[in-house]
């Protein structure tokens, strides 16, 4: 994107590692010399810190791996076994539980960013379409991660989901059985869960890497939604303003974090799976983390079990089609008036649809469910289709410079 | 060829293995149920209900109107010939699988908890979300008092 590299090793051994394996080179062409648009905002950083929230699950995943038992007898025992005898080992646990939450809270904050800002228009629809990717890997970490404990909602909520696996047609209980290992989640069910949970977080890593190339083949987005122009004018380089920027944020946010793993470390979760795993018992309710609520709102919104699959993982893959679903070539809602309205309210929708997730399914909870899922879906395959063709659109700014001086005249900096 | 025989042990390991296998069958002595009595065993690690049912408790489900149903089935093909007052069913409601409660919801059958389905006492689903009946494991009388489930 920003032409050829500017590194130029000084010492005798960076030329000489240069010339066999140029690592440096990459790193300071990615990290240092690459330039970004000069009016990203903090919306910007969410990268940043989803790369440390993975890096701090793998770390804190590994080492609690070290003391955890995968088996349907031990697993329960062995958690406790880490919250109490294992040195740190109450903040090790803490640290993860909570970490897949914040990772769960930057993803959708980097998700929603990309909605508001027509991040995934073109020329980005590959990267937009490598995140839904990734955003379906964390899905399923997340979820065999919460059964490791094997107390009674990581029983009953594998329970529910792997049933699902029951809806397809012909094959679908042969299919649930294999998964399964056997007639019902148990032991076997624990076991590969493990296995999986432990490798799903490296292809999480690979395919990010490949998200950020496909991103550092494009460039970043920035708030107007007008593409860089000229480099000298529109962009910095990374390192320092990218740099700093995002060590800040991710300040901020490991503070925020801090706060729930160390003052609220239970809040999030649900006292029922404090209670080892009874598969002759069903709790009250059954519900998932609140990542999923949801998802899990628009499962139970659909009467039929096959449609109810169907359409929850629609849900997700609509996504996907983002980029040839909206039709404005106007990138950013900040110039989509209209858009911009649409955009708040299917945040709201979306936060209603997790709200019912959570709640027991009665008849009203059933009916407001149905709505908002409805609307969930008509945001993607009829407003945005639509608006495109009729959307009146405000002037866009001719280039990012004019953007940021237009702005800083209009709040008297220099 | 050769990508086939490396793959299918690969798949093959997932499915259940021998000592899953083994507990694919359980006796269960069924003299200290008493009429009106459920009883909840464990068999191939889900619940299994066993309910001694009283007359009235037979009537009301040899009666119901098996067409207005959801799943319509005669309660005579739920049972076997001669042993009418004993149930056999897989205790998993055939909605998302949480385990329903005896004795409860409109027919006196069972009451799902988790979203509402209503099972009578043939095991029936009756109202409420899940598609079929409890499900009737393959089961014989070794005697009078032993079941054989699977």
């Amino acid at each position: 994107m920003s032409g050829h590299s500017t590194y130029e090793p000084s010492i005798g051994l960076t030329r000489w590692l240069d010339a066999r394996l140029p690592i440096i080179r990459l790193l300071h062409d990615a990290g240092v010399s690459y330039p970004v648009p000069r009016n990203l905002n903090y919306m910007w950083t969410f990268g940043g810190i989803l790369s440390m929230m993975l890096a701090v699950q793998i770390i804190t995943g590994i080492v609690l791996a070290m003391h955890y038992t995968p088996e349907a007898s031990m697993a329960f025992s062995s958690v406790e076994h880490i919250m109490r005898d294992v040195n740190y080992g109450w903040m090790l646990r803490y640290l993860h539980a909570n970490g897949a939450s914040m990772f769960f809270i930057a993803v959708y904050t980097h998700m929603f960013r990309g909605l508001y800002y027509g991040s995934y228009k073109a020329p980005r629809e590959v990267l937009w379409i490598l995140g839904v990717i990734i955003f379906l890997l964390m899905m399923a970490t997340g979820f065999m991660g919460y059964v490791l404990p094997w107390g009674q909602m990581s029983f009953w909520g594998a329970t529910v989901i792997t049933n699902l696996f029951s809806a397809i047609p012909v094959v679908g209980s042969a299919v649930t059985n294999w998964l399964w290992g056997g007639y019902s989640v148990d032991n076997p069910t624990l076991n590969r869960f493990f296995s999986l949970h432990y490798l799903l977080p490296f292809m999480i890593a690979a395919v990010v890497i490949l998200h950020i190339w496909a991103l550092h083949v494009v460039g970043q987005n920035n708030p107007s939604g007008v593409e860089v122009k000229d480099f000298d004018k529109d962009t910095v380089p990374f390192t320092p303003y990218a740099t700093v920027k995002d060590g800040f944020a991710i300040v901020v946010f490991l503070i925020f974090f801090s706060w729930f793993a160390f003052y609220v470390p239970n809040y999030l979760g649900h006292p029922d799976n404090y209670i080892p795993a009874n598969p002759l018992v069903t709790p009250a309710h059954i519900v998932p983390e609140w990542y999923y609520l949801p998802f899990y709102a628009i499962l139970r919104a659909i009467p039929s079990k096959l449609g109810g699959v169907i359409a929850m993982f629609s849900a997700i893959i609509v996504l996907a089609f983002l980029p040839w679903l909206d039709t404005s070539k106007v990138k950013a809602a900040t110039f989509r008036p209209i858009y911009r309205m649409f955009f708040w309210v299917f945040v709201l929708v979306s936060l209603g649809l997790g709200y019912i997730g959570s709640q027991a399914p009665t008849d009203g909870t059933t009916l407001v469910g149905r709505l908002f899922t409805i609307y969930y879906f008509a945001h993607f395959l009829v407003v945005l289709p639509l608006l495109g063709l009729f959307e009146k659109t405000k002037p866009l700014p001719a280039s990012i410079a004019d953007a940021v001086l237009a702005k800083n005249a209009a709040t008297g900096r220099a | 060829m050769g990508v086939g025989a490396v793959a299918w042990p690969l798949i093959s390991q997932m499915s259940p293995d021998a000592s899953t296998l083994a507990l694919a069958s359980s006796e269960v002595d069924i003299s200290g149920v008493a009429e009106g009595q459920i009883v909840t065993i464990k068999w191939r690690g889900k619940p299994v209900f066993i309910r001694h049912r009283t007359k009235k408790e037979i009537e009301e489900a040899v009666a119901a109107d098996n067409a207005s149903m959801p799943d319509p089935q005669a309660d005579a093909d739920r049972v076997k010939k001669g042993k009418d007052q004993w149930l056999v069913l897989v205790g998993v409601c055939t909605h998302l699988g949480c385990v329903p409660l005896g004795n409860q919801g409109e027919y006196e059958g069972w009451f799902c908890p988790c979203h509402g389905s209503v099972y009578d006492t043939s095991g029936r689903i009756r109202k409420g979300p899940a598609p079929k009946n409890l499900e009737v494991p393959d089961y014989v009388f070794e005697t009078d008092t032993k079941v054989k489930i699977g």
